[in-house]
């Protein structure tokens, strides 16, 4: 049986209110007012897609073997490099196996979904486990209607034959090259056409037929169904769908609109993880992915859903939320507002591409050492180890640290050194079992550290080249929600 | 177990130009300044010296590479010049130079030269710069203030000190030395304020104020030292000898190993306790006169107080409060007003510490002298930050002493 093993969610904890998006714009765009109610997820400063989906996929993955993953795919059309592997990025992140391939997916809205179907026959041929991980920060005009309905957030799917806890029964895709919007590959930013027609023609008329025909060839009869994710923003759209294929009303998925917004290429997998955290055995979910053309998946509950999922999931990340108000700090940080940084920010970034690699377990992993004959642990590995000044040389082995609790042994909030985000939290943790860093702290709230605050490891841009256009990942320390 | 220094090297004369924002100077014209007052005061000629060591804590922004600079500005005699920097230690890394140098019989003269040119960055505090290419990748760049005033929230832990209390402990560490600062024509700041002025200042690395931290100034200071014997054939009378020198550096410990709570500063204590058996120092704070300390930040000269085993630990806040380092106090620390009002030109503090030491003890201190005739002055000079750091402890005294 090929299908879902595990998965897993990230949502940024930032919500930006779209009530706030308006009261900045209405003067320019008053006819988004009908848009400006609930929240959407921003991404932090130091969030891209890549970081999100290694969350997404810590949260897939969370207290399982990472050993038996064959395969990474990362689908995002916002994927931060074009030509240096993203989900290589986040293979070193999640300290997979080397021997493993990988493959980005992008250009599309149906890119999630198109990843999925792929990994899922990889796996039926063969291939043995593939994780399959979505991420979407999509960069919307000033002043748009994708700024108030888009949402930054990720998704992952473990694919494999054993333990399915949704078994795939088949799929169906259609690829028409219906332009509702695009950006070509030297432009920043989406040229959108008229909504009504792309309502009309692409998601009532293309989904409404990819739906249709998948029920169709499949052999499932439409009140089968019990989830039907159709991720499209917009309100009334995936009740309309299900009215005329005939599908129960009452299967139809919130879209999270509300709460997140619409995550692109990563929101078909992103209401696939909500709904399965919600499905009973039995359950026949469908899952549709649209963009030029549309994917329809279909999958079956198995009797091991009812094992909730390690991660914290849609539900945890949800409650794991700051209201943000402030539509100029969110300006800022999506790059549309040019600020006065201060010579500080003026540092140059430039990253040595040799000693990043040869470094790479310990800045991308946050793999430190554990010496062999003391068991002392330490960050970052060294060839003479850190306990009791030992002469031995070469006594270390590696010692993952990422996915260890960590508490505040002293620090700081600090307005002199430049961040995008000032104050600059950083401090000394120390690891639960040994081992100790100096390191950044992020998605903090005034007054919420403290020394002994739990904290979690997170993968996170530590600085952006602006020069030469690299990215530098390293991890940082957020403060540990409460249960 | 090494005999130690004691003893064995005099200060044959010094200079410290004044510390501030010297934007009409350039580096040249600061180590000039500073070699010609050392030079008068030492009673000598260019000639005589037999070797130099530099101190300066910034390249990129100051001289540029190697001792040549300083040999070119002061017309050095071709002799040998070793550039050092052991981050803000350096000023006191080069004396240890110079006055190895004449302890080992290698010069009869020898000089350490420490200078730093700030401002030429075009904004206020250190300048940002490269830890190197790998601590780039993992560390945290961060501030001064910021890696300093960690100390501070380690502190609370570790002895339950209130935030309000140790604030209020920390603001009169500065109130004490803009008072001192303000009877120096030196130094930087010379200001006095009040305590609420401290309290109220804008946050720079919570929970450092504007006015927990020191000045960031253009600076040079210059030591000559030789030996005692050759000083006394100069013509000199009093004389000033160095008791000790002790530096400690970082193996890693705090910042990879177990069991610092980040709380103190260990180097200072391993230099602390090495300097005081070099100087046959068995009760310090009984001992010593005077003391010029690292008061980078308020918090930093706080805790120094217990690493230097001066306060008792967790006493150091409320020793803070009595006014015990007060100039009228038991045992002034920053007579001179010290980083936090002299300045802080990274390279030639470590000198700086060590001129008003020996000015003091020669009774040269002019409004400032402290009235009761110090004999033993300590000079502590803090590199780097409290989780990797270089300590400098020098301890100079009267040659009988």
């Amino acid at each position: 049986m090929t299908g879902i093993v595990a998965y897993g969610a990230y949502i940024p904890r930032l919500r930006l209110q779209r009530s706030a998006i308006h009261a900045a714009n209405r003067w320019f765009a008053p006819g988004l007012g009908g848009l400006a109610k609930g929240e959407r997820a921003i991404a932090n400063w130091d969030e891209d897609t890549v970081t999100m989906a290694v969350e997404a996929a810590r949260d897939c993955l969370a207290g399982r073997d990472r050993g038996s993953v064959r395969g990474i795919c990362l689908a995002s059309t916002s994927a931060p490099f074009a030509d240096r592997q993203n989900a290589g990025i986040v293979k070193e992140a999640l300290n997979l196996d080397d021997a493993v391939s990988s493959m980005d997916v992008g250009a599309s809205r149906k890119a999630g979904t198109g990843a999925l179907l792929n990994a899922l026959r990889a796996t039926a041929g063969g291939g043995g486990e593939m994780l399959v991980v979505a991420g979407e920060k999509h960069r919307a005009q000033p002043g748009s209607e994708a700024e108030m309905t888009d949402g930054a957030a990720a998704a992952a799917m473990l694919v494999g034959t054993e333990n399915v806890v949704a078994r795939f029964i088949g799929a169906h895709s259609l690829t028409l090259d219906f332009v509702d919007q695009f950006r070509s590959a030297d432009r920043e930013l989406d040229y959108v056409w008229e909504n009504r027609w792309i309502r009309d023609e692409g998601y009532l008329g293309i989904v409404g037929r990819a739906i249709g025909e998948a029920l169709s060839l499949l052999g499932c009869k439409a009140q089968e169904i019990a989830h039907l994710i159709v991720p499209v923003p917009g309100r009334g759209i995936a009740e309309t769908l299900a009215g005329k294929a005939g599908i129960a009303a009452t299967a139809v998925r919130d879209t999270l609109a509300a709460t997140v917004g619409h995550a692109g290429a990563a929101h078909p997998l992103l209401m696939l993880a909500d709904a399965l955290a919600g499905a009973s055995p039995g359950d026949r979910i469908l899952v549709v992915g649209f963009g030029q053309g549309a994917d329809v998946l279909l999958f079956e509950a198995t009797d091991a859903i009812v094992q909730p999922a390690a991660g914290l999931g849609i539900a945890g990340w949800l409650s794991r939320r700051r209201a943000e108000d402030n539509y100029m700090k969110y300006l800022a940080f999506s790059g549309h507002l040019k600020m006065d940084l201060g010579m500080r920010a003026e540092f140059d970034q430039k990253q040595p591409l040799t000693a990043l690699y040869r470094n790479r377990r310990t800045v991308l992993g946050l793999v430190g050492g554990r010496c062999t004959r003391t068991g002392a642990v330490q960050f970052p590995r060294s060839e003479i180890s850190v306990a009791g000044n030992a002469a031995d040389r070469a006594t270390q082995e590696d010692y993952p640290l990422a996915d260890i609790p960590a508490r505040v042994v002293s620090f700081t909030a600090d307005q002199l050194g430049y961040t995008p985000d000032p104050p600059g939290y950083y401090g000394l943790v120390d690891f639960e079992g040994g081992g100790r860093m100096v390191c950044e702290f992020t998605d903090v709230d005034a007054g919420d550290v403290e020394v002994g605050r739990p904290m979690r490891m997170s993968f996170r841009i530590k600085a952006v080249d602006e020069r030469r256009g690299f990215i530098r990942y390293f991890w940082k320390a957020v403060p540990q929600q409460e249960a | 177990m090494p005999s130690g220094i004691k003893d064995k090297v005099a200060i044959l004369g010094m200079g410290c130009i004044r510390f501030g924002e010297r934007f009409a100077d350039d580096a040249e014209h600061l180590m000039v300044e500073a070699y010609d007052e050392a030079l008068a005061d030492a009673g000598i000629e260019t000639s005589r010296i037999d070797a130099a060591w530099l101190a300066v804590g910034f390249d990129a922004l100051n001289i540029g590479p190697s001792g040549i600079p300083a040999s070119v500005a002061l017309r050095l005699p071709n002799i040998a010049v070793t550039k050092v920097e052991n981050y803000c230690a350096s000023g006191t890394e080069a004396f240890r130079g110079a006055v190895y140098a004449v302890a080992s019989g290698a010069a009869d003269i020898a000089v350490a030269i420490g200078v730093e040119k700030l401002k030429d960055t075009g904004y206020g505090g250190l300048p940002v710069r490269t830890r190197g290419t790998t601590f780039d990748m993992i560390g945290v760049v961060g501030s001064a203030p910021g890696n300093f005033a960690q100390l501070a929230s380690a502190y609370r832990a570790r002895h339950g000190v209130s935030r309000d209390d140790l604030k209020r402990a920390m603001a009169h560490v500065s109130v004490k030395s803009h008072a001192n600062g303000a009877r120096n024509p030196k130094a930087h700041l010379r200001k006095t304020i009040d305590i609420d002025t401290v309290l109220n200042a804008p946050m720079v690395a919570d929970p450092l104020g504007l006015y927990d931290c020191c000045g960031v100034s253009d600076g040079a200071a210059v030591a000559i030292v030789t030996t005692p014997e050759i000083a006394r054939s100069l013509g000199k009378r009093d004389i000033v000898t160095v008791k000790a020198l002790q530096l400690a550096t970082s193996n890693g410990w705090e910042f990879q190993g177990t069991g610092w709570d980040g709380s103190y500063v260990p180097t200072t204590r391993m230099a602390a306790t090495k300097a005081y058996k070099e100087a046959g120092i068995a009760d310090p704070a009984r001992q010593l006169s005077l003391m010029e300390v690292h008061d980078c930040f308020s918090i930093t000269e706080l805790v120094t107080m217990e690493d230097l085993f001066i306060s008792k630990e967790g006493r150091g806040w409320r020793d803070v409060l009595d006014g015990r380092f007060d100039a009228d106090g038991d045992i002034p620390c920053q007579i001179d007003g010290g980083l936090k009002c002299f300045g802080h030109p990274v390279g030639a503090s470590g000198l700086r510490m060590i001129y008003e030491n020996y000015l003091q003890l020669l009774g040269r201190a002019g409004e400032r002298q402290r009235s009761e005739p110090p004999v033993l002055a300590l000079s502590h000079n803090l590199g780097g930050m409290p989780n990797q750091s270089i300590a400098a402890v020098a301890i100079v005294g009267l040659d009988k002493a």
